[in-house]
C-alpha cells in the first residue's frame, strides 16, 4: 500500500486483492503528482462503493481532491503534461475489472462504454470546430461497429431524448449556437449515447442558472432511471446533493471525512467539517435574519497537508479530545451507524451534543 | 481637499445604522425608465441592424442603509444595470439620481468626485486585481486618484481598512497572487470601502468562492454594513444568499423588473409567475423534502433573445398562466400590496389583474404541463387569506396613481380595471378548469378573438374618453357588488361562483 506504483509499470501486473463484488468499489485510491514544490496528494486513501441505480454524491471544496477521484475513476489523470509523473495505488473495480493496474487500451475500451463523464464547463468540453452532431457521432463509433447513417441516426435520438427540440436541425449545429443549457444537455446526449453503466458528472449544474439547473437534474434522473446506470455526482452545492444522492462522500484534503446515506449525513452529521459546510449555506427556505455560521480559514495546502487529522487548525472542537491526537494522529474512518462512517477524534457523546445542542439549532 | 474629507466625515455619522421601516428612509438612488441598449453593427458601413436590450426600462429606488438584492438568469442584464447605475457605461435613456443629483449624463471629470460615494465590488478575485502592483498600491489608488490624505497618511489607513477585512496588516507588500480566492474578494472589498462611499454595488461578490468561503465574506460584508451604515446594491443569481442579505429584492426577466417587493413578501408569497418558479427551482439542503416534486416549476426551454424580447409581458412564452392579453399588451409594474411591486396581469397570491382573459395561449398550455397540479391547485389555497387583505390592498393602487396622474381618467382607468378584478379572481384562479369548460379549448379562433376583443374594450377603458367616465361609474357599484362575494364565496369552489361573477363584471365594464 504505501509501495506507490507508477502507472504504467502497474500494466499486467494481476491484481493481488479479492475481487470486488459492488459493482463500483474503490479501495484506498491515492492519487500523487510530483512537483517542483513538492509532493501534491490530491487523493490520499478513499474508499467507497456504488451499486448500479444508486448515485453517490461527492462534496468538499475546490482542491479537496473530488474531482482527481473521478478523472482516476475515468483513467484521465495519466492525459496532460501533469499525467506523465503521476503516482497512483489503490484499487478500483468496475463490473469485475481492475482498472488502476488496467492498460490504458483495455481502460480506454470501457470509457465511454461502460463509463462516461459529464464536465461542468461544456463549452470547453466540446470540440468548437466540429458539429455537436458528429462530436456523438465520433462517440458512438468508437465502440459500435455502425455506419455513419445508422450512429447519425442514433445522434438524432439521444438529442431528442435530452429534450433538445428538433434535434434533426440541431444535430448540425455547432456548440456555440447553443445556449449554455442546450449544451450541458448535448453533453449528456453525448456521454449517454453508449448507455454507459457509470456515469461521473463532475459540477454538471454549477455553470447554469437555478432553472435550467432543476431542468438538467430532473434530466439525469430520468434517465438513471431508464437505463439504471450508477452515478456519481460531484458538487459542492449541498442542495443538488439533498436533491439527487442516495449516498454522501464528504472529501476534506485529499481524503474521505464523512460519508454515508444521504438521509443520515443530513441528519445527524458527525464530522466538525460537514458541521461547517451546513452551516455555511444560506437556506432559501427559511428566514433567518441570523449570520452564517462559516468554516474558519482557508482550506489546507495538499502539499503540507496538516499534521494528524487535516482539519484540526480549522477545527472549533479541536481541542476537546484529550492529549494532542488531534495535532498527531490522523484519525481513520469509524462506523457510527450501519453504513455511516466517519473520520473524527471527538468522542462520540460529544459529538451527539455538540450537534444537537450547538449546531442544529443555528441551521 | 480638506472641504471634502469633512464632506466625509460629516456623511458618516448621517448614516446610522440601519433600521426596520425601511420605508421611512431618505432615498440615496433613484433610477427611472433607465435603458441600455448594445447596437448590434453588420456590413462595411457598419451600419446598426438592431440592439441587445439588455436593460430596457427599469425604475427603482435605493435607500440609505438597505440592501437592494437584484437576482434572475444570466443574461437578464443585471450585470449591466449594475454597470450603468455606477456609470461605468452610459446609459441609452432613463435616469439615474444620486442623493438628489441627477447623474445620467455626467462627463468622466464630472463624475470623478462622486465616484468616492459609489463603489463597486466585482465578481472575479482574479482578473479584478492587478496582479504587477502589490495590495498596498491597489487598496491605496483610491486616496491616490481622488487626492485624500488620509488621516495618519495613507498606509496607515490601508493598513487599517486590511484588518477591517480581515486581513493582516502585513500583507501590504505581497501581490494578489499570494491570496486565495476568498482573501482577494476581501481586498476587493477594501479597495471599494477605502474611501467610505454611500453606495457599494456588489455584482455577484461571492459566487466564484466556496461555501465556506462565501459565508465569512457575506458575515464581513453584513458587519461592515452596521459598522460603517452602508448601502448595498447587491447582484447575485444565488437565490438563497440574496435571500440572507437583501432587506428588499428585485427579480429581473430579459431587460425588465418583473418584482420588486421587500424579502418576506417575496419569498414567503411570491406574486410574478417568475420569481415562483426561480424559487421553486433551488435545491433546498434537505433530503426529506425530495420526491415532494410537486412544489417544482419547471420552465420549458430557454430565456429569449434580448435582441428581439417577445411582444406583451416578456415571460409570456414560458409562462403557465398566459393569456392573450399577455402577449399583447405588456403589464406595468404596480404596487398591489404595500411595498410589493409586480408586473403582471394574473398575478399568484393575489387577485387577477386581467380577469376577463381566461383562455390560455397554448404555449402557456403546454408549459402548465410541467407545473405540478399542487402548485396550480395552490393557487386557490394561497388565495384565501389574500381575499381579507385584497380590498385594503386595492385601494392602495389607485392612491398611489392619483398623485401621478391627477386627472379624472387615470382614476377611471384603474376603479375600471379593479372592479372586474375583485369578481373574476376566482376565474382565473381556476383558470385551468376555465380553459377547459370553454368550448374552444385550444385557443381556437373564436375564442381568440372574444379574448382580442376585450383586450380592446380594455384600451378603450384605459383611453381618457367621456365614456370611460360612465364606464367607471357602472364599474364603481360593480366592485361594491362583487367585492364582499369575493370575500365572502369560498375560493375552493371559484369554479362554479366566480364564472358568472366575472362573466358578469367583464360584461359591465365592457358594455358601457
Amino acid at each position: 500500500m504505501t509501495e506507490l506504483s507508477k502507472t504504467g509499470a502497474a500494466v499486467g501486473e494481476p491484481a493481488a486483492a479479492r475481487r470486488s463484488e459492488a459493482f463500483l468499489e474503490v479501495r484506498d485510491l491515492k492519487v500523487h503528482f510530483p512537483t517542483d514544490d513538492g509532493l501534491v496528494k490530491s487523493v490520499d486513501g478513499v474508499s467507497f462503493s456504488l451499486e448500479k441505480g444508486k448515485t453517490l454524491a461527492i462534496v468538499g471544496e475546490s482542491g479537496s481532491g473530488k474531482s482527481v477521484t473521478s478523472l482516476a475513476i475515468m483513467g484521465l489523470h495519466r492525459l496532460g503534461a501533469r499525467g506523465k509523473n503521476v503516482r497512483m495505488s489503490g484499487e478500483i473495480w468496475l463490473d469485475g475489472k481492475e482498472l488502476v493496474s488496467a492498460s490504458p487500451d483495455e481502460v480506454r475500451k470501457l470509457r465511454g462504454r461502460e463509463m462516461a463523464m459529464i464536465f461542468q464547463d461544456p463549452l470547453s468540453a466540446m470540440h468548437p470546430y466540429y458539429k455537436v452532431g458528429d462530436q456523438i457521432v465520433e462517440a458512438y463509433r468508437v465502440h459500435h461497429d455502425v455506419s455513419k447513417k445508422v450512429a447519425r441516426a442514433r445522434a438524432i435520438e439521444m438529442l431528442d431524448r435530452v429534450g433538445i427540440p428538433e434535434p434533426a436541425k440541431r444535430v448540425d449545429g455547432y456548440p456555440h449556437e447553443f445556449s449554455g443549457g442546450m449544451r450541458q444537455r448535448a453533453m449528456i446526449a453525448m456521454a449517454l449515447v453508449n448507455n454507459p453503466e457509470l456515469l461521473i458528472a463532475d459540477e454538471p449544474t454549477t455553470a447554469l442558472d437555478v432553472t435550467v439547473q432543476a431542468q438538467i437534474l430532473d434530466l439525469i434522473r430520468d434517465l438513471q432511471k431508464e437505463f439504471g446506470s450508477a452515478v456519481i455526482m460531484i458538487t459542492h452545492d449541498l442542495g443538488v446533493v439533498a436533491e439527487i444522492a442516495d449516498e454522501v462522500l464528504v472529501m476534506y484534503g485529499g481524503r474521505c471525512v464523512e460519508r454515508g446515506p444521504a438521509g443520515e449525513v443530513f441528519e445527524q452529521p458527525q464530522h466538525p467539517y460537514t458541521w461547517g459546510l451546513l452551516g455555511s449555506m444560506p437556506r432559501i427556505d427559511r428566514e433567518t435574519s441570523e449570520r452564517l455560521i462559516p468554516v474558519k480559514g482557508q482550506p489546507p495546502s495538499l502539499i503540507n497537508v496538516p499534521s494528524g487529522c487535516a482539519f484540526h487548525p480549522r477545527c472549533p472542537y479541536a481541542d476537546i479530545p484529550k492529549g494532542n491526537v488531534t495535532r498527531t494522529v490522523r484519525p481513520e474512518l469509524e462506523q457510527v451507524s450501519t453504513g455511516h462512517w466517519s473520520a473524527c477524534h471527538l468522542p462520540t457523546e460529544d459529538r451527539q451534543r455538540i450537534w444537537t445542542e450547538e449546531i442544529a439549532p443555528k441551521l | 481637499m480638506s472641504e471634502t474629507k469633512k464632506t466625509d466625515e460629516a456623511a458618516i455619522p448621517q448614516q446610522t445604522p440601519a433600521s426596520e421601516g425601511s420605508a421611512d428612509r431618505e432615498v440615496l438612488l433613484r433610477v427611472e425608465g433607465l435603458t441600455k441598449h448594445f447596437p448590434i453593427k453588420k456590413g462595411i458601413l457598419q451600419r446598426q441592424v438592431g440592439a441587445v436590450k439588455a436593460v430596457d426600462g427599469i425604475d427603482f429606488e435605493v435607500r440609505k442603509g438597505e440592501t437592494l438584492g437584484v437576482v434572475g438568469e444570466s443574461g437578464c442584464g443585471k450585470s449591466t444595470m449594475g454597470r450603468v447605475i455606477t456609470r461605468l457605461q452610459d446609459p441609452t435613456g432613463g435616469k439615474i439620481t444620486f442623493e438628489g443629483q441627477d447623474i445620467t449624463r455626467l462627463s468622466t471629470g464630472q463624475m470623478r468626485p462622486l465616484r468616492r460615494d459609489i463603489q463597486m465590488i466585482f465578481q472575479d478575485p482574479y482578473g479584478s486585481l492587478n496582479p504587477r502592483h502589490t495590495i498596498g498600491s491597489i487598496v491605496s489608488a483610491p486616496f491616490r486618484l481622488q487626492g485624500v490624505e488620509p488621516e495618519g497618511g495613507v498606509k496607515k489607513e490601508v493598513q487599517r481598512l486590511l484588518s477591517l477585512v480581515g486581513l493582516s496588516p502585513e500583507h501590504y507588500n505581497r501581490y494578489p497572487h499570494e491570496f486565495s480566492g476568498g482573501q482577494r474578494q476581501r481586498i476587493g472589498i477594501a479597495r471599494a470601502l477605502a474611501l467610505k462611499p454611500k453606495l457599494v454595488v456588489a455584482d455577484e461578490p461571492v459566487s466564484a468562492l466556496d461555501v465556506s468561503i462565501q459565508a465569512q465574506v457575506v458575515n464581513l460584508m453584513d458587519d461592515l454594513q452596521q459598522e460603517l451604515g452602508l448601502t448595498y446594491v447587491i447582484i447575485a443569481h444565488d437565490l438563497s444568499v440574496v435571500r440572507h442579505v437583501s432587506d428588499r429584492i428585485a427579480v429581473m426577466y430579459l431587460g425588465k423588473i418583473v418584482e420588486l417587493a421587500d424579502r418576506t413578501s417575496l419569498y414567503e408569497a411570491p406574486m410574478h409567475p417568475y420569481t415562483k418558479a426561480l424559487m421553486s427551482a433551488v435545491p433546498v439542503p434537505d433530503p426529506k423534502r425530495r420526491g415532494q416534486k410537486n412544489e417544482r416549476i419547471l420552465l420549458r426551454g430557454d430565456v429569449p433573445s434580448p435582441i428581439a424580447p417577445p411582444s406583451g409581458c416578456r415571460f409570456h412564452t414560458r409562462c403557465w398562466k398566459a393569456t392573450e392579453i399577455c402577449r399583447t399588451t405588456e403589464p406595468q409594474l404596480v404596487e398591489l400590496r404595500p411595498g410589493q411591486r409586480v408586473a403582471c396581469h394574473h398575478p399568484e397570491n393575489f387577485a387577477d389583474q386581467a380577469p376577463q382573459d381566461t383562455v390560455l395561449l397554448s404555449a402557456a398550455k403546454k408549459a402548465s404541463e410541467l407545473v405540478p397540479d399542487a402548485a396550480l391547485s395552490d393557487g386557490p389555497a394561497e388565495k384565501e387569506p389574500v381575499a381579507e387583505k385584497a380590498p385594503a390592498a386595492e385601494k392602495k393602487p389607485v392612491a398611489e396613481k392619483e398623485p401621478v396622474a391627477g386627472k379624472a381618467p387615470a382614476t377611471e382607468d384603474t376603479a375600471s380595471e379593479e372592479a372586474p378584478e375583485a369578481a373574476g379572481s376566482e376565474a382565473s384562479t381556476s383558470e385551468a378548469a376555465g380553459s377547459e369548460d370553454a368550448p374552444e379549448a385550444t385557443a381556437s379562433e373564436p375564442a381568440e378573438a372574444a379574448a382580442t376583443a376585450e383586450a380592446v374594450s380594455e384600451a378603450a377603458d384605459t383611453a381618457p374618453a367621456p365614456e370611460a367616465a360612465e364606464a367607471a361609474a357602472a364599474a364603481e357599484p360593480a366592485e361594491e357588488k362583487t367585492g364582499p362575494g369575493a370575500k365572502s364565496t369560498p375560493k375552493a369552489t371559484g369554479k362554479t361562483t366566480g364564472k358568472p361573477a366575472a362573466g358578469s363584471g367583464a360584461e359591465e365594464s365592457s358594455d358601457e
